[in-house]
């Protein structure tokens, strides 16, 4: 299995779309590209499988390695363990949905569809890449894709939310790249795997782990660096909120992990406390702040900032189970987020409002988004069956392992969360698609069939993890054992 | 010693001839400007593709003169840049009176550059640098009916008189100290001394002056506006690039004893240099003084790489100034061009450019992200080797303010990106159909910005010079 393909296919559909001429042929190629892709990822999938059937147990799988600037030692280097591979079939998926939503973006539509697949190709370096250059190199690829995306196709006060995200994306990335300066002078090298073999003195990662931390935590909506959230995502097109919250939260989250905690482990457990700190306020915080919202978007948006917070508890908490936890919130988040803006996305284009008041009864004009924003809503409050209630589930029992007191009080109170999620996901959901319905509602049409499309895909990968998250769970571990086997010598070094 | 002495001076001679045959061309018999530049831009690059071929390594006139692969890379860099400049001046010296005189002056500047850049001795570098300048001055009035660039003129011959006398004296303490000015044995007289450190400070204003760097950064903006965008580009690339390409080796060679004391003056102006041209660069309106700024914001990170004082150091700062090249002259290109044929310059004025001009559009957007360091464009590369050579000193905060810096500088570049791409206006400015040259230029341009930095062989290649410092 050859990763570079990864990032060859995107490359090769953004180059064939700048060859297109008109909306269909545009979109029709970045469709075959990004199906390609997710067909690609599930190979990948498979042959990961069974390479792990085979017995081979070595952490990283399919690495390849290429001198890149030989003076510096900086590599081409990638592999792949099951986080990893979580994380290219979670964006594969939100991709090809992505795509499918902007079936008829006619605005343009040439530059938006080039930008889409150029933040996947950034995604998919990212995910992919073992060598902290080549990392940062792709982290920074994701950002002005957005920018454009937002500030261009955007509504509202785009320009300013766009800047804004830009903005803050950056300041993120410059903090994490002092944090890789830092570990680069350590200990000589920018290679993953080498870094983890090398012990980093404790007042060293002491250091740099807040800048790497906070760096990628920025990505990730880490409180009090979260508010570019809320209006990315609320003027962001529905494509573009789609990738924000599927695919570039993720960045960050992963980024916590694989590179600040898996490098650091020491840093990780003195600053575990802040960390978790952090993580508790931006899970109530996030979710209070919902039940003020009044727009669809703004609503997503807030609870995103609180269910992102779970995946931060879940690295600072530092257990087997939560740093599982935390990968699957990742994944359950992604699916479940890009599902929601989905549906908002075609609430929107049909009714022009997103204001929970000025909508009502739409199940009876268009019951299938309705039924795809009711599932949307039941997995993010964490219902059965849903791939949020096994995430959330694991990152609680996960936390609840740490023995520490005001750890466990903390767990307590993020899973308090749940209760103020419910109330604003049911009246939401109740306030749109139940009740007496606004007259002019009543011509409109249901999905068409690209965003039914678009929305099943989502919708079976939230119901397999729900129903069966043993299948993914197998998959990660092998990857948390990696990073655990680190953390446990930063804890038994003690 | 007649043939090596030509060998050596082989760039020299190349340009001295170019400058003849203009002479010629002048007092011939009149050409329709079109023809004339096509010669010129001809000749030129012959003049580029001269100095890729059967080069040596050697010292002339008793080591005043040197050269080696890598001032000779240094000089390659500078044809290319004013070669770039030629082609994208076209559209605005179509119409002009005196073509000649305007190649005959960036020409003779030229040559000034490169005995300055191969210079192994303080009096000859003083030369060049003198003959660089003075001709400078006289281009930067080129737009005869225009008061601005007879303002502009003034005030660069004026600076640059003054940086000259401070640069004079510092030489003039050097030689009182040392006994000598030959580069090679300046660093046996030098110690810590306050009178040597004195020496050194006010040699090294004259160059903060040449390179605008805080606080010697007052003329930049004023000159940048005034003076055709042509000259203007010719400022900020060419003339700051071969005074840094020749700052690296006076203080890694000739300075080397004060090693702790230009740390310290150094880390002080790049932070200083950074701060202020990224502060003052973000309310500018003017294309022409928001690329003044930002030239100087960018020479505050120069300024990070070149404290690095290493092989490391050296290779990164001339990368750099190889992808700024690329960079700062595409941005240049499509301002020139607009500013020609448009005749607009204000930020505002680019509102709504995107529905009239993709093409020039993109290019600038791509110029003004590879200035900002965003990949995949050449110049994220740049500035993550200049951070990564001065980070190597330990100094993690200089690299922090730097790197936060690089956030602020994000801001102001896409300032222009949002009124290209984002705002409306009623009246955007009309299609512009691109001539050849100018055209050419451009994609020169982009494929540099483009393959500099990804394809590794040329960061590398630099790398393997820089250690015959």
């Amino acid at each position: 299995m050859n990763l570079s393909l990864l990032i060859l296919l995107p490359l090769v559909t953004a180059l064939v779309i700048l060859f297109c001429n008109g909306l269909k042929q545009v979109r029709v190629a970045a469709l075959v590209g990004s199906v390609a892709q997710l067909a690609v990822s599930v190979r990948l999938l498979l042959s990961y499988q069974a390479e792990r059937a085979a017995g081979n147990h070595s952490p990283m799988l399919f690495e390849s390695k290429q001198e890149w600037f030989s003076s510096l030692h900086i590599n081409y280097h990638i592999g792949v363990d099951g986080i990893s591979i979580a994380m290219i079939l979670l964006t594969a998926s939100v991709v090809v949905a992505g795509i499918l939503v902007s079936w008829t973006m006619d605005k343009l539509s040439k530059e938006f569809f080039f930008l889409l697949i150029l933040l996947s190709m950034g995604a998919y370096g990212f995910f992919i890449s073992l060598d902290l250059f080549t990392l940062f190199f792709f982290l920074e690829v994701a950002v002005i894709p957005k920018f454009l995306l937002i500030g261009i196709w955007g509504s509202g006060k785009k320009e300013y939310s766009a800047m804004k995200l830009a903005l803050m994306l950056m300041g993120g990335s410059a903090l994490v790249f002092v944090g890789l300066m830092g570990v680069y002078y350590q200990t000589g090298s920018f290679d993953l795997m080498q870094i983890a073999n090398t012990p980093i003195p404790l007042d060293v990662q002491k250091f740099f782990f807040p800048f790497v931390f906070l760096g990628f935590g920025i990505f990730a909506a880490l409180f009090p660096f979260h508010t570019w959230v809320p209006d990315g995502h609320a003027s962001a097109p529905t494509a573009a909120s789609m990738f924000l919250a599927g695919i570039s939260m993720k960045l960050g989250g992963y980024g916590c992990l694989r590179v600040a905690t898996y490098l650091m482990p020491d840093a990780a457990h003195a600053y575990s406390w802040i960390i978790i700190l952090l993580a508790t306020i931006a899970i109530i915080y996030g979710a209070f702040a919902t039940m003020m919202q009044t727009d669809l978007k703004y609503i997503n948006a807030y609870s995103s900032v609180s269910h992102c917070g779970f995946v931060i508890l879940g690295i600072g908490m530092l257990t087997r189970t939560s740093i599982n936890g935390a990968v699957l919130q990742m994944v359950s988040h992604g699916l479940m987020t890009a599902l929601f803006f989905a549906a908002i996305g075609m609430i929107y284009s049909r009714t022009h409002t997103r204001m929970v008041q000025q909508l009502g009864g739409l199940l009876k004009v268009m019951p299938f988004i309705s039924t795809v924003f009711v599932i949307a809503g039941l997995c993010s409050l964490g219902l059965p069956g849903f791939s949020g209630f096994v995430a959330e589930m694991t990152v609680f029992m996960g936390s609840w392992q740490n023995p520490d007191g005001w750890y466990r009080f903390a767990t307590i109170l993020a899973c308090a969360s749940i209760v103020v999620t419910a109330v604003y996901i049911l009246r939401a959901v109740g306030k749109t698609i139940m009740g007496p319905m606004d007259d002019h509602y009543a011509t409109l049409t249901d999905a068409s069939w690209n965003e039914k499309l678009a929305a099943t895909i989502l919708i079976v990968g939230i119901v397999l993890i729900g129903v069966a998250p043993f299948l993914i769970n197998q998959l990660i571990m092998p990857g948390t054992d990696t990073i655990m086997m680190q953390v446990g010598k930063a804890i038994t070094q003690k | 010693m007649v043939t090596e002495f030509f060998i050596l001076l082989k760039q020299e001679l190349v340009i001295t001839a170019i400058v003849f045959l203009l002479l010629f061309l002048k007092l011939g018999k009149d050409r329709s400007n079109e023809s004339v530049l096509t010669i010129v831009n001809v000749l030129l690059f012959v003049n580029l593709a001269a100095g890729f071929f059967g080069n040596q390594e050697g010292t002339i006139f008793n080591d005043m003169f040197r050269t080696n692969s890598l001032i000779v890379f240094e000089k390659n860099i500078l044809n290319l840049a004013f070669w770039l400049i030629s082609l994208q001046s076209y559209a605005w010296l179509r119409t002009h009176k005196h073509v000649i005189e305007f190649y005959l002056l960036l020409l003779t500047s030229l040559l000034g550059m490169f005995f300055m850049i191969s210079s192994g001795n303080l009096l000859m570098f003083y030369l060049g640098l003198e003959m660089s300048t003075i001709p400078l001055a006289a281009a930067a009035n080129f737009d005869l009916a225009k008061r601005q660039s007879s303002e502009a003129a003034m005030k660069l011959i004026i600076s640059s008189a003054f940086s000259s006398g401070l640069l004079l004296f510092g030489i003039s303490l050097v030689y009182g100290v040392s006994g000598t000015l030959l580069f090679n044995e300046i660093p046996a007289h030098l110690s810590a001394d306050p009178l040597h450190i004195l020496a050194f400070i006010l040699f090294f204003s004259g160059i903060a002056f040449k390179i605008s760097a805080v606080p010697f950064h007052l003329w930049t903006a004023d000159v940048y506006e005034g003076a055709p965008v042509a000259v203007t580009s010719f400022l900020s690339v060419v003339s700051k690039g071969a005074v840094l390409f020749v700052l690296v080796p006076i203080l890694y060679r000739a300075f080397q004893p004060l090693a702790g004391t230009w740390y310290n003056i150094l880390f002080v102006l790049a932070l200083a240099t950074i701060i202020i041209g990224n502060l003052f660069a973000i309310r500018q309106n003017n294309l022409k003084r928001f690329l003044a700024f930002s030239s100087i914001a960018q020479v505050g990170f120069i300024l990070v790489g070149v404290s690095a004082g290493s092989p490391a150091g050296m290779a990164s700062v001339v990368f750099f100034i190889l992808v700024y090249v690329f960079s700062n002259l595409a941005a240049f290109g499509v301002i020139s061009l607009v500013s020609a044929l448009a005749g607009k310059e204000n930020v505002t004025d680019y509102k709504g450019f995107y529905t009239t001009n993709p093409f020039l559009s993109w290019i600038l957007t791509i110029a003004l992200f590879s200035l900002a360091g965003v990949p995949p464009a050449a110049g994220f590369f740049g500035k993550f080797f200049l951070l990564i050579a001065g980070a190597a000193r330990g100094n993690y905060w200089l690299i922090s303010i730097a790197a936060l810096n690089m956030v602020v500088s994000f801001y102001y570049y896409l300032r222009v990106v949002k009124a290209i791409f984002m705002d409306s206006n009623e009246q955007p400015i009309s299609r512009i159909t691109v001539p050849v040259l100018p055209k050419l230029s451009l994609y020169i341009c982009l494929v540099g910005i483009i393959l500099t930095g990804l394809a590794s062989f040329v960061y590398d290649y630099i790398y393997s010079l820089s250690y015959g410092l």
